[in-house]
Formats: structure tokens, C-alpha cells, sequence
């Protein structure tokens, strides 16, 4: 019951500390509705799956702001999922700043890519993908951040003294492989375990209407394989197994008027194989649409992998469309359709609605519907849902 | 006979263009003096509280902080900051504008940790939901428009000149900008936004000048008028302040992502 815990001791902080602190979150309810019922007999037998979820982030600044901490709690009590009832540390970090060069310490999140659909390069932080399986919701990573300013660019250096698994839906869960994860005995190629101290640096510059990034990261895997294995129950398991990498990656991005040209790849080496992947595309928008205050943007993105295997990345060879609305309204309502589709296995395909407006001044309702293609191999074929979330801000 | 009325006619057209010509030049005139009057600022920074008003009287609060840096010969650099609503608290706007070309633009989404370049082609869309397109806030620049003197008129308790300024920037909203300039300090007291059909479309009124370093002006108050819709947006700025020390460092991308 960290959650609860938690939330008492906002209750102290806040009165007695608001003239320093900056407090500021979100607490919110999250149905999830399932059209059909389960695929698998341990996955809870239940169309509605209801959660709460909260992250609040406390900022203290001192010395002129050249010094500051930030902390951000996050947590999710889940109906059924055990897996999926979690608090993480997303942020609990120092950050020190200079002219020409800052340092932050502590756990942190960083965001590296361009692309709307795959977010190939992004590495430095692991998935939380028992919150949310649009690969969006991040695990809070351990790190020394050294980011140097210079003419030339921006130049990050990255110690990263940890390893964080990537989360999984529970046993009972939806939304989850056939045979399910098995958290708890994660194996690893490095004797140090999840103690393996990992090192990246990046440079990163805009040149006019090009923003540029290139980078190199050594160390574990954030994409684990799975070993199929029994646990101490005997039941069948996938273990994860992380192994030990070195990367480079490069991200780019053309801004020109109504165009956005964006490309995303890397080259992996690890015990197995040496293979490139790669993810672009375009995002043409139509701005006030018919004279209205209406944005059409029209998204088109395509993701290759060089393993050429769909068990080793779910974007082997695919074909992403995508259309977003921006309304520009007092309510900032916005929608993001999208369509996956796998160019090998053409019955692969997926599709999916964001869609999110402001309510009054602090409230946000948000509609994700998630459709996936109904074909015997696809474990998520029963798995269609929609998942209506509304948060209060503070 | 008939080459008695072709001069004059001649005569006659020839004063007309001489006289439309000296009318752009004093357009031209004034739109100098206007920038050379607020020139040597080198930054600023300034809170802002917008209220968003519909046709029945419904309103919508922003709370938005904003730090500018004077550029020379280029458009300024701006950081923009929102607190309010709470949803998007966090979110920061940074802008290197362009007189004419595109400018620079990325957002910051703390959500995501997420520095997003993108397009600014939407100068005319709407900034914030509000009846001010982005256009409206950014820095005057001389090369922006051609101009045209139309002629002095009264406003408040001050004289004006009367300006025609026409946008070159080819995705502009409006075909053209009547401003009323005041003939002492070169301050804009109101400007009639005309949209691409050449129909009014926006008054925006300035009011509460007050001075700062003893030199610059600035409005307290900003309200725009949507005479097409009924809906309104007005700007109340407090605790301006120039020339507080900020540079070139503290306008990018890593800035974006620590900034509070």
C-alpha cells in the first residue's frame, strides 16, 4: 500500500511546505473495457478492469536555481493485475547548473527520437509496459547526466549505474503473451546482473531546419529475449533474458512548412547477431482545415528490422498511417488515429484512437480505443478495448 | 483638344502616384520610428494572465509566463511558459522568429520528457484556443509588412497616425492591418485585423501604458475582438521587466527541459 502511504504523507508536506515546494500532478480513474471475452483461462474473467493511477512531482530550487531537486512519485492501484498495480520512483534527482554545462544525478527520464509510432532510439529508459502498452509510460532510470553546451551542439554523457526489467501484464492479466512473464527470475549475459553499469554519450544540434542527434550506448539490453522455462510451480513461464549490447543510433528531422521528414536508426551487436533497424517516415499537415481552426496532420511511417523476424520485433516490416486532429479549441481537444499494418504477415494489423479534451479548467477525459487484428495466432486477438481515463490536475 | 485632355490626365495620374508613393514613405516613416522607439530593450520578461471570453460571457483562464531576448536585424527569441490549465502546466514554447521566413519553433511536452521540433507554418492558427493567432504575438519587424499613411485621426486623448500595414509572410491570416500609432512615443493604441476575404475580422485595443527604464512602453492591457464571433481574449501583463541579464543560453532546447 504504498499509494496510501504516500498519499498521507502529501497530505503533511503540502500545508507545511507549499511556500518552497512547487507541488504538481495529476490523480485520475482509468476503465478499461474489454469487447470480448479472454483468450487464455487464467486471464481474469472480467469485461471491466478499473484503476487508479497518480504522479505527483515535487521541485525545490535553491542557489539562484543553479541547484534543484525533483522528485515524482507514481503509482497505479489496478483491479485485478497485480502486475499492473505498481509505484515507481519516476524522478528523484539533483540537477546542478553552469553556463555552459549542467550535471544531473538521481533517477531520471530521458527522451531520445522523432517518430510518432516506433520509438526505435529511445533507450536510456525501460517501458513500462504493464501501465501501458503504447510504449509511452517509462520506468524512472538511474543515471549521472553530464550534458555539455557547446557551439558545435549538445553533448550528453550518461553513466547509468542499474538496470530497471521491463514491466509485464500479470498472469490474470490482458493484454499479454500466450504464455505469461515470469518478473521474478530475469536472467542476464552479464555476471553483474541488474547491477551492470551502463555508459551512452550523444550528440545532438540544429542546423537551420534540421535537428540532428547521433549516439552510442554500451551496455544491457532493454529489449529482453524470452526463455520458455518452468517455474517452482511447474507451470510454463517466459523468463526474460537481457543481454549485453552496443548500439548506435542516429535521429533525424526535417521541419519544412507543412512537412515534417523524420528518420530513426540503429545498429545493434550483441551475442547473437550484429543488424540495423530503421523507422521513418512523414507528417504533412493541412493547416486550418476548410478555413476553420482545425489541423489535419497525415502521418505516414515505416519500420524495418534486418532480423526480418516478428517473434524478435513486433516492427520487422510494417506500415504505420496515422491522421491527427487538432482542434485548437478552449479545450485543446485533439485526436490520433492510427493503422499498423505488417507488410509479411498481412494479417497482422492493428488500430487505435486517441483522443482527449479539457473539461473545465483541471480536469482532462481521455478515450484510447485499441482494435487488434481477429486471427488465431495474434495472443492479443481477443484483447480490443477502450480504455477511458479521466485525471483532476493540481 | 484631345492632347489637352490626355495631359491632364497624365498630369493628373502622375500626382496621384507621386502622392501615393509619399504616402507609403510616411507609412514606411512611421513604422521605423515605431521600432526605433523600442529598440535596445536587449530582454524581457513579463507574466501574463489571458481570459478567454465566448459570445455568452463563459470564461477560460491561462496563467503564461513569457522571457523574450532582442535580437538584432532578426525576429526575437521568446520562451513561453504555461501554468494554466493545470493540464498543461509545464509545457514550454520556445520561438526563434524570422521576419519572413519560417521560425524556429519546438515544444517541450513534460509528460513525456519530450522536445518536439515543429512546423510554424500555423503563424495564423489560433495560440492557446484563444482569438490571438501566433502571428499577433510575435515581435514587430519592420520587413514584415508594406505600409501605407492614411492619414491622422484622434485616439483617447491622443493624436494618431493611421496606418496601412500589409503582411509580405505569404501564409499570413489577413490581407492587411489598419494600426493607429500615437505621433508622440509610437505606440500602438489599436489595430482593425481584416481576414483573407478582406471582411473586419479582430479589433485589438492596447491600454494602461506604463514606462519602463524610462524609456520603453508597454501595455498593461490587451483586447482582442472577434467581430466575426463574438468571442473575445484579453491580455493582462504584470510584473514586466527589461533588461534582467538573460542571453543566448538560456533560449534552447536543454534550457526548455529544466526551465520551471
Amino acid at each position: 500500500m504504498y499509494f496510501l502511504r504516500l498519499l498521507l504523507l502529501f497530505a503533511f508536506l503540502i500545508p507545511s511546505l507549499t511556500q518552497a515546494l512547487d507541488v504538481r500532478g495529476y490523480i485520475g480513474v482509468s476503465a478499461l473495457h474489454f469487447i470480448n471475452d479472454p483468450l487464455f483461462d487464467k486471464q481474469h474473467q472480467h469485461n471491466q478492469q478499473w484503476s487508479l493511477l497518480s504522479e505527483v512531482e515535487f521541485y525545490q530550487a535553491w542557489n539562484n536555481d543553479q541547484d534543484s531537486v525533483l522528485f515524482t512519485p507514481y503509482a497505479r492501484i489496478d483491479q485485478y493485475d497485480n502486475e499492473r498495480s505498481h509505484f515507481d520512483i519516476r524522478e528523484l534527482s539533483w540537477l546542478h547548473v553552469e553556463d555552459n554545462w549542467e550535471v544531473r544525478s538521481g533517477i531520471s527520464k530521458v527522451f531520445w527520437g522523432v517518430n510518432e509510432f516506433n520509438h526505435l532510439v529511445d533507450i536510456i529508459n525501460q517501458d513500462d509496459f504493464a501501465d501501458d502498452i503504447n510504449g509511452e509510460e517509462k520506468l524512472g532510470q538511474p543515471m549521472i547526466n553530464l550534458t555539455l553546451l557547446k557551439d558545435w551542439g549538445t553533448l550528453d554523457l550518461f553513466v547509468l549505474p542499474g538496470f530497471r526489467e521491463r514491466t509485464f501484464p500479470g498472469e490474470n492479466g490482458r493484454l499479454r503473451f500466450p504464455i505469461s512473464v515470469d518478473t521474478d527470475h530475469a536472467r542476464y549475459e552479464s555476471s553483474a546482473k541488474d547491477k551492470h553499469v551502463d555508459f551512452s554519450v550523444r550528440w545532438n544540434h540544429t542546423f537551420d531546419d534540421y535537428d540532428i542527434a547521433i549516439y552510442y550506448f554500451k551496455g544491457t539490453n532493454r529489449d529482453p529475449y524470452f526463455i520458455p522455462d518452468k517455474d517452482s510451480n511447474g507451470e510454463l513461464k517466459l523468463i526474460p533474458y537481457y543481454n549485453q549490447i552496443d548500439q548506435v543510433g542516429m535521429d533525424f528531422q526535417a521541419t519544412l512548412e507543412e512537412w515534417l521528414w523524420k528518420l530513426e536508426v540503429i545498429q545493434r551487436n550483441d551475442e547473437f547477431d550484429n543488424y540495423a533497424a530503421l523507422s521513418g517516415g512523414f507528417e504533412y499537415t493541412f493547416y486550418t482545415l476548410f478555413d476553420s481552426s482545425v489541423d489535419l496532420g497525415l502521418i505516414t511511417e515505416y519500420s524495418w528490422d534486418e532480423r526480418n523476424d516478428t517473434t524478435l520485433s513486433q516492427f520487422q516490416n510494417d506500415i504505420m498511417f496515422g491522421a491527427r486532429f487538432a482542434f485548437n479549441d478552449v479545450q485543446s481537444s485533439e485526436i490520433l488515429t492510427g493503422w499498423i499494418q505488417d507488410l509479411d504477415y498481412t494479417h497482422l494489423h492493428s488500430f487505435k484512437i486517441e483522443a482527449s479534451r479539457r473539461l473545465g479548467d483541471s480536469w482532462k477525459i481521455s478515450l484510447d480505443l485499441w482494435l487488434f487484428s481477429n486471427q488465431k495466432y495474434n495472443p492479443l486477438s481477443k484483447d480490443d478495448h477502450i480504455n477511458l481515463t479521466l485525471k483532476k490536475y493540481f | 483638344m484631345r492632347f489637352i485632355i490626355l495631359s491632364v490626365t497624365l498630369f493628373l495620374s502622375s500626382i496621384s502616384i507621386l502622392m501615393a508613393a509619399s504616402m507609403e514613405d510616411k507609412g514606411m516613416e512611421i513604422a521605423k520610428q515605431r521600432k526605433l522607439h523600442n529598440q535596445g530593450w536587449s530582454d524581457s520578461q513579463a507574466e501574463m494572465l489571458m481570459t478567454l471570453r465566448n459570445k455568452s460571457g463563459h470564461e477560460s483562464i491561462r496563467n503564461i509566463r513569457t522571457k523574450t531576448l532582442e535580437i538584432d536585424d532578426d525576429g526575437d527569441k521568446t520562451l513561453t511558459i504555461f501554468d494554466r490549465p493545470s493540464d498543461v502546466k509545464g509545457t514550454v514554447f520556445l520561438s526563434f522568429s524570422h521576419p519572413l521566413g519560417n521560425d524556429d519553433q519546438w515544444l517541450y511536452l513534460p509528460a513525456l520528457k519530450r522536445v518536439k521540433r515543429i512546423s510554424s507554418r500555423n503563424k495564423s492558427g489560433p495560440f492557446m484556443g484563444s482569438e490571438f493567432a501566433f502571428e499577433d504575438l510575435s515581435s514587430f519587424e519592420i520587413q514584415k509588412y508594406s505600409y501605407k499613411y492614411l492619414g491622422d485621426d484622434s485616439c483617447g486623448s491622443l493624436s494618431c497616425f493611421k496606418v496601412e500595414n500589409i503582411p509580405l509572410y505569404k501564409h499570413s491570416g489577413y490581407s492587411k492591418i489598419i494600426v493607429w500609432v500615437d505621433n508622440e512615443h509610437y505606440r500602438i493604441y489599436k489595430a482593425d485585423y481584416y481576414d483573407r476575404k478582406k471582411s473586419l475580422l479582430k479589433t485589438l485595443t492596447f491600454s494602461d501604458y506604463k514606462q519602463y527604464n524610462n524609456k520603453y512602453w508597454r501595455a498593461d492591457k490587451f483586447m482582442m475582438i472577434n467581430h466575426q464571433t463574438g468571442k473575445s481574449t484579453q491580455l493582462d501583463w504584470k510584473n514586466i521587466r527589461l533588461s534582467t541579464g538573460l542571453s543566448s543560453k538560456d533560449f534552447n532546447k536543454n534550457a526548455m527541459k529544466r526551465i520551471r
